[in-house]
């Protein structure tokens, strides 16, 4: 099993933590993982985006030109990365503020609306954990106890009373992700 | 200090800082830039001042830092800096002094696009600088290039090992790829720092104050009778010689049955594996050839598949500057061609297995 999968959004959203919290539960899962992100200046208000790949044997390169999965959070991430999902590949993205759909018919296509369900649960932050539920039902990559630990494992012990929020936000995810269309 | 199981997911610049606490390194001197930053940050957040005993200083830039490390090396500790491409040309002035006075220390330096500060991207272009000389004078520094967050944590041993085995300094040549990504790593154990009285033992040259038993110990890279100056040089052209017999490592990957093989070092080397899967899964029989050391260059190992292969592709994130010690080392023999993106650009797999296709003319 390998999965190649980008996450890519605004900076400020979580997209860096999202992808640590993936690969830390990869590790959990007693993966190989690697994580390459985007480290440049256009974090800064503009686009991150972060590499993710879970594979069972060791990885050769941190950097792919193709994904198993791409999870899009803003609409620049979208109309860069659509066309490098793999054919019968999977994108996931969040419809708040995308003008332009998807267009691509050789993938599968689901939504989440992570950033209305952060604002409905009064915590923008736990946005990218709404993802990270809809990802794992989808395709689930790690179990969710994994991530849990991962994220434990992630967080600073100060931030461990945070966790259950993030678990109940994960399982919001996976209730709300559903395919396009 | 965080205690951690065997193995965990660090980024490289984490693994170097990490590894350095372990090891017993006495003293960092740096100067923050941008993709190793996380070095002196991890560094400073885990207070080895208060667990090991290791010093680790902000300088105020990168010339005192590493005039730092002539001091603290000048008495035989174990010491280092880091920074990126721009501060590493900083350094220079210090480097070849230290070179000049055969002092052991540990340089990294996580590429960034140049020239002058160009960009904050992944880049290799260091390289000439690195294995070619950089600073003035006839010397050589010992260059390891590693390819993951786990190569990271073990050439800070290796370097500073390598270091006091040849009164040399040492240079971990990685790339922001390296530096940035995470991966699994598993740390070196804990050793405690030498003691003084080991130092004085293994380092007979240090100045650590002279006792009145002997003559004062005098570490300079200046003499001014050039007849000496000559002696000096052709003592180190002759440790240059010993390191090049004795310390020559590389990794090899499907190069056996290969008709073509793809030359590459740190990042560039790992993106190159993803390239020759795509190769081999369209019947083109292609191997890596990984340095692990740049200088002492692996050129007879490279030069043992000239037989072999139908030509080499040396794939490097500058304009083209390992290729030379390729084509060096095969001499003729068969083609050696280049391919490379500049100025911060990372090439991906498909481009390097198009380059491939397209300069050999292979079937697509």
């Amino acid at each position: 099993m390998v999965k190649e999968i980008i996450i890519s959004g605004f900076g400020g959203q979580g997209v860096l933590s999202m992808g640590k919290i993936l690969a830390y539960s990869g590790l959990m899962e007693d993966k190989e993982v690697s994580w390459f992100p985007s480290y440049g200046p256009e974090q800064r208000g503009g686009t991150a985006n972060v590499t993710v790949i879970l594979s069972d044997e060791r990885i050769s390169s941190p950097i792919v030109n193709h994904f198993d999965i791409v999870i899009a959070l803003n609409q620049p991430s979208l109309v860069k990365f659509e066309n490098t999902v793999k054919p019968g590949g999977i994108l996931i993205y969040d419809p708040s503020g995308i003008v332009h759909l998807p267009e691509r018919k050789d993938i599968s296509i689901y939504t989440v609306a992570a950033t209305d369900e952060a604002s409905s649960l009064r915590n923008s932050k736990l946005m990218n954990m709404i993802v990270l539920g809809g990802l794992l039902k989808v395709v689930p990559i790690v179990k969710l106890e994994n991530v849990m630990k991962g994220l434990k494992k992630s967080l600073p012990e100060r931030h461990h009373h945070l966790l259950p929020g993030n678990e109940k936000a994960i399982t919001r995810g996976m209730e709300i992700i559903q395919p396009l269309g | 200090m965080t205690e951690f199981q065997d193995i965990v997911l660090m980024k490289g610049n984490e693994a170097i800082a990490y590894a350095a606490i372990r090891i017993g390194v006495d003293g960092y001197f740096g100067y923050p830039i941008t993709p190793q930053s996380e070095i002196m940050e991890t560094l400073m957040n885990e207070a080895p001042w208060t667990t090991t005993g290791m010093v680790v200083l902000q300088a105020e830039s990168e010339i005192a830092a590493i005039n730092m490390v002539y001091g603290g090396a000048a008495c035989g500790k174990a010491v280092m800096t880091s920074s990126s491409s721009p501060g590493i040309s900083l350094k220079q002035e210090g480097i070849s002094y230290l070179a000049g006075a055969e002092l052991p220390c540990l340089i990294v330096n996580v590429m960034r696009g140049g020239p002058g500060l160009g960009t904050i991207q992944p880049s290799q272009s260091d390289y000439f600088q690195a294995v070619k000389g950089g600073g003035h004078g006839d010397y050589r520094l010992i260059t390891l290039a590693p390819a993951s967050v786990q190569e990271m944590a073990d050439f800070v041993d290796l370097g500073l090992q390598l270091a006091f085995k040849y009164n040399n300094p040492a240079m971990i040549l990685a790339d922001g790829v390296i530096g940035q990504m995470m991966e699994k790593v598993k740390l070196p154990a804990y050793r405690r720092r030498r003691t003084e009285a080991e130092i004085r033992e293994q380092c007979p040259w240090a100045t650590l104050g002279k006792p009145a038993t002997r003559k004062p110990n005098i570490i300079t890279s200046l003499e001014l009778d050039s007849v000496i100056m000559e002696q000096n040089n052709l003592r180190f052209q002759a440790k240059y010689a010993e390191i090049t017999k004795t310390e020559v490592r590389y990794e090899t990957i499907d190069a056996e049955d290969a008709d073509y093989i793809l030359v590459a070092f740190g990042a560039m080397a790992r993106i190159c594996q993803k390239a020759k899967d795509l190769a081999r899964e369209q019947g083109i029989k292609v191997g890596i050839f990984r340095p692990i050391t740049l200088w002492p260059f692996p050129s007879t190992a490279i030069d043992s598949f000239s037989a072999q292969v139908k030509g080499f592709l040396t794939v490097e994130m500058n304009a083209g500057q390992m290729v030379e010690d390729v084509r060096l080392a095969v001499n003729g023999k068969v083609p050696v061609e280049y391919y490379g993106r500049l100025g911060g650009v990372v090439p991906t797999p498909q481009e390097v297995y198009n380059a491939l296709v397209a300069k050999f003319n292979l079937p697509n």
